[in-house]
């Protein structure tokens, strides 16, 4: 099934006109984004339909530039004197530069999405049938299962872009998500387990995943943390599974390789293109167009394209990820990777979907190799120092492993790393590469969706926050 | 271009579409915020504009429907209010529903709105932007860039009206700026961070933001790895807050009524050090988080939380007050893009005598926790357990001594409140609106080497 091709979100002459009145003062490039996003989300907790919700957002943001300065306004008013106003708020901030009369601007102004079955087409009673269906099978899991919330949530965000170049391109993206989160009381007290499935596609995702099985998988996670013991304090090798652990590449590495950070010095990994930066066995990939993947998008929120970048070859770091300002003052093209949050925002360089390609080692054969260390089947989320590659990342799900076996369950808390140290150390890479739970990357204030993935692997010793001497 | 409606018309336009069986609540706001940032000495961004909110929440025997937009369009309002009615038939019938009524509390009449925001040039700005990073520059030779220097202004207007006869309207705006210097030392590099917050420019502290920010890059060279071992941490006023605010978190109404709080069935008992006294006062206008009213319209109040180590209240709004059977503490937080939740507005607590080296001096050794990372992924606050990355300084001999990194801190919610055992004098307001001091937790776990 396909949709309409619609119209553009604005004419191409109203466009046009926008981008006339940003460089009415000046300025070598100006650009009109404008973003239509519509949400809805329903939980379900305690055994009910808690709140169903609705949202919707239409407005759009301009830009201009002059050398290295910015001048940026955003409005929620789309209507031609809305974009004019908003045009000379952006042009008053960027003065200088040679006036130009805009290129005519190329693309359709118009985009078709994927996805199968468009969320908003489906009745909310069904919706809330399987919030029902999740719940009841976490509950069924154990009674030690006191609380159970399940969240769906549908976004559709259609955005235009185009600037003084001519791009006049769109974009149609669509993501739908449900993530179930589980309490369990026990004689110690009460532990959590969480698990979520989430894709830029439709309601079709269920039809591909079994969301009963992923509310098993969440009970059983609470349940085993009833039994567990502290995580140990101090250094350990540590085995991360395959899909758990992007998010340590994310922090470890994928930030300091954005170019805005690179270019003011802000990262460990300026200056540093062509050197050996992690083990031989590793490759990094940010991949923008990969499948229908959490950080997918067609084009970045500059209009361009996305693609696939390696980052890091065989342990040599290859190149950074780009945006519109950062490759335009450094002469090359961009990457594909300046996105914002909404047209309220400036974009700047983000991820993707950042992950670890594979090795050829049996992943049975990394966890048997280990004598003493941590397993660690899900971390939670992450946070890194740039400039010192100093990075956090919380582990969700972890067991000893004693003797090449996996052994105890341990309680939660955040290892810690240091992101040029954790790539060279990475000691093993297994033959086993899966995605992992769709993630929120937060940046200066804005959060924007994104993926991360690798094959089972070994970091020869992190610093595990634990309290177990 | 016609003249907008003021919010408060808005809404009670709005409110008189309401059918008899109705409760509706609309919220709407309107902000207008700029920018600017510096680097190399020249402006490098000027971000400006103005958002619209709408909230409109319906609930007709006991189910409610949300429905929210970025719009103040009176047409995209009546759309929604029909959307907040169809959401409502598929949530499922709750006894406590409701939307809040008025409690007879008289609000504290804070004048919250200064008119000089309104008068800030774009001049102003950039100057501020520009010598902020400037001064960072000048005032260690180790600084070598900044990479962020940020000025940001704006001006907000809050209404809501409910069915109930609530109807309250906030005006007011705020100013702040921060920045990032980063120190350099042959190959290692070191970022800092400071920033203030006012609802006046001449109250923001432009020196300390310097020399905070400053300090916090060129102390941290040469920082190394700590060995593992159980100690007692010195959090620093902007940690204390962080720490305390999960605390908080664990003390509201939602989180206690659905069992998800290691404190729910705790009230009256001991949960943490005599020394430690816990309060939020949205009435003190020191405060940022100052405020009139709540995220429901109700009048803002002073609420404790613990006494001498004891817990004294937990925070409720409306809906957790019903069903615990309780009052509401005027604590609904809300934007008009969410239903109300429930929280502090300017958590506080009370400090301790002397100043930051009395309090090493007593501690004899130990670390000071300058700062920490990924409180959320390593804290749990349903289990309690907590663990967060750390970097700061050792203490010995009761003064500071050479910095540290990549090092956690763990130990549990539970224990950490009963090892609080010192607080310092050094008590200040934060830009998030904590009031806050620096505070002393024993035998805690640092892992390092």
């Amino acid at each position: 099934m396909s949709m309409n091709v619609n119209s553009p979100l604005v004419d191409r002459e109203i466009i046009q006109d926008a981008l006339l009145t940003a460089m009415s003062n000046g300025g070598e490039w100006a650009e009109v984004f404008v973003e239509d996003r519509q949400s809805g989300a329903a939980e379900y907790d305690e055994n009910r339909v808690e709140t169903m919700v609705s949202s919707r957002d239409l407005g759009a943001g301009i830009r201009v530039t002059v050398g290295d300065a910015t001048g940026f306004a955003h409005t929620s008013d789309i209507s031609t004197s809305g974009l004019k106003e908003a045009a000379q708020a952006a042009a008053a901030a960027a003065r200088g530069g040679a006036k130009i009369t805009p290129i005519a601007l190329r693309g359709s102004g118009t985009a078709e999405s994927k996805v199968q079955i468009l969320p908003e087409s489906v009745p909310k009673a069904r919706k809330v049938e399987l919030l029902q269906k999740t719940d009841a099978a976490a509950r069924e899991h154990d009674s030690a299962i006191t609380q159970v919330t399940v969240r769906y949530s549908e976004g559709r965000r259609k955005v235009l872009v185009a600037n003084t170049d001519g791009v006049f391109e769109a974009d149609d993206q669509i993501r739908t998500l449900l993530s179930v989160n589980c309490v369990a009381s026990g004689d110690q007290g009460l532990q959590t387990g969480r698990e979520t499935v989430g894709y830029t596609v439709g309601f079709e995702l269920f039809d591909d995943h079994d969301v009963e099985a992923m509310a098993q998988r969440a009970a059983r996670r609470a349940i085993t943390k009833l039994a567990a013991r502290p995580a140990p304090s101090g250094q350990l090798p540590v085995v991360i599974e395959r899909g758990g652990g992007g998010v340590l590449f994310h922090e470890a590495c994928g930030h300091g390789l954005e170019a805005d950070l690179v270019n003011k010095g802000a990262s460990v990994f300026s200056d540093r293109i062509g050197e050996l930066v992690a083990a031989p066995s590793v490759t990094l990939v940010d991949d923008g167009t990969m499948g229908v993947e959490w950080g997918t998008v067609a084009i970045d929120d500059e209009g361009c394209p996305t693609q696939r970048n390696t980052l890091i070859e065989d342990g040599v770091l290859t190149d950074y990820m780009w945006d519109h300002l950062r490759s335009r003052s450094a002469g090359r093209p961009t990457s594909g990777n300046g996105r914002r949050q909404s047209y309220q925002h400036l974009p700047m360089v983000r991820m993707t979907n950042t992950y670890v390609t594979n090795g050829d080692v049996e992943p049975q054969d990394i966890i048997a190799d280990t004598q003493n260390g941590i397993y660690v089947a899900q971390l939670g989320g992450g946070q890194v120092n740039t400039a010192t590659g100093d990075f956090v990342f919380g582990m969700t799900e972890a067991y000893l492993i004693e003797n090449g076996e996996i052994t105890a369950p341990l309680r939660e808390g955040n290892l810690i790393g240091n992101g040029p140290d954790v790539l060279q150390n990475i000691e093993v890479v297994g033959n086993d590469f899966a995605m992992g739970s769709p993630g929120t990357c937060g940046k200066d204030g804005q959060g924007v969706p994104v993926g991360d993935g690798q094959p089972t692997l070994r970091v020869a010793a992190l610093t595990i926050g634990g309290t177990a001497s | 271009m016609t003249r907008k409606l003021e919010l408060p018309d808005l809404a009670a336009k709005l409110i008189a579409g309401a059918r008899d069986n109705e409760q509706v609540e609309i919220c709407v706001s309107r902000n207008r915020s700029t920018t600017v940032k510096a680097y190399s000495g020249q402006v490098e961004s000027v971000r400006s504009g103005l958002s619209e909110a709408a909230g409109i929440r319906v609930i007709v025997d006991g189910r409610q429907g949300f429905a929210s937009a970025g719009s103040l369009d009176y047409q995209v309002l009546n759309q929604l209010l029909d959307e907040a009615r169809e959401n409502l038939n598929f949530a499922e019938p709750d006894p406590y529903q409701g939307i809040a009524a008025p409690d007879g509390v008289v609000p504290p009449n804070l004048d919250l709105s200064d008119p000089t925001i309104l008068q800030i040039t774009e001049d102003q700005r950039s100057t501020v932007a520009i010598e902020l990073e400037q001064r960072c520059l000048n005032a260690d030779p180790r600084v070598k860039s900044v990479r962020s220097a940020a000025w940001s202004d704006g001006w907000g207007e809050f209404a809501l009206v409910s069915t109930s006869g609530i109807s309250v309207y906030s005006e007011g705006g705020s100013c702040s700026v921060g920045v990032q210097p980063l120190a350099v030392d042959g190959d290692e590099t070191q970022i800092g961070y400071a920033g203030d917050a006012a609802r006046r420019t001449d109250l923001l502290d432009l020196d300390r933001v310097v020399s905070e920010a400053v300090e916090g890059a060129t102390g941290m060279l040469g920082a190394t790895k700590p060995e593992s071992k159980q100690l007692t941490v010195v959090f620093e006023p902007s940690v204390t807050a962080a720490f305390l605010g999960t605390i908080a978190g664990a003390l509201t109404g939602d989180r206690v009524i659905k069992g998800r709080s290691p404190f729910a069935d705790r009230l009256g008992e001991k949960i943490a050090s005599p020394q430690l006294e816990l309060f939020d006062d949205p009435t003190n206008i020191e405060s940022l988080g100052a405020d009139n009213h709540d995220g429901e319209g109700l009048a803002t109040r002073k609420n404790n939380l613990i006494d001498a180590g004891v817990l004294s209240n937990f925070l409720h709004n409306s809906y957790t007050a019903r069903r615990a059977g309780a009052q509401s503490t005027g604590s609904a937080v809300r934007g008009p893009r969410s239903t109300p939740g429930v929280g502090i507005h300017a958590l506080c607590m009370t400090p301790g005598a002397g100043d930051r080296n009395d309090l090493f001096a007593q501690i004899g050794s130990g670390v000071f926790v300058r700062g920490v990372n990924g409180l959320h992924s390593g804290v749990n606050p349903v289990s309690g357990d907590f663990s967060v990355g750390a970097y700061g300084q050792h203490i010995k001999d009761g003064a500071l001594g050479a910095p540290f990194r990549e090092a956690t801190i763990a130990s549990t919610l539970q224990k950490m409140l009963l090892d609080v055992v010192a607080i310092g004098g050094d008590f200040e307001f934060l830009p998030s609106g904590s009031g806050v001091a620096s505070m002393a937790i024993a035998d805690v776990a640092l892992s390092g080497t």
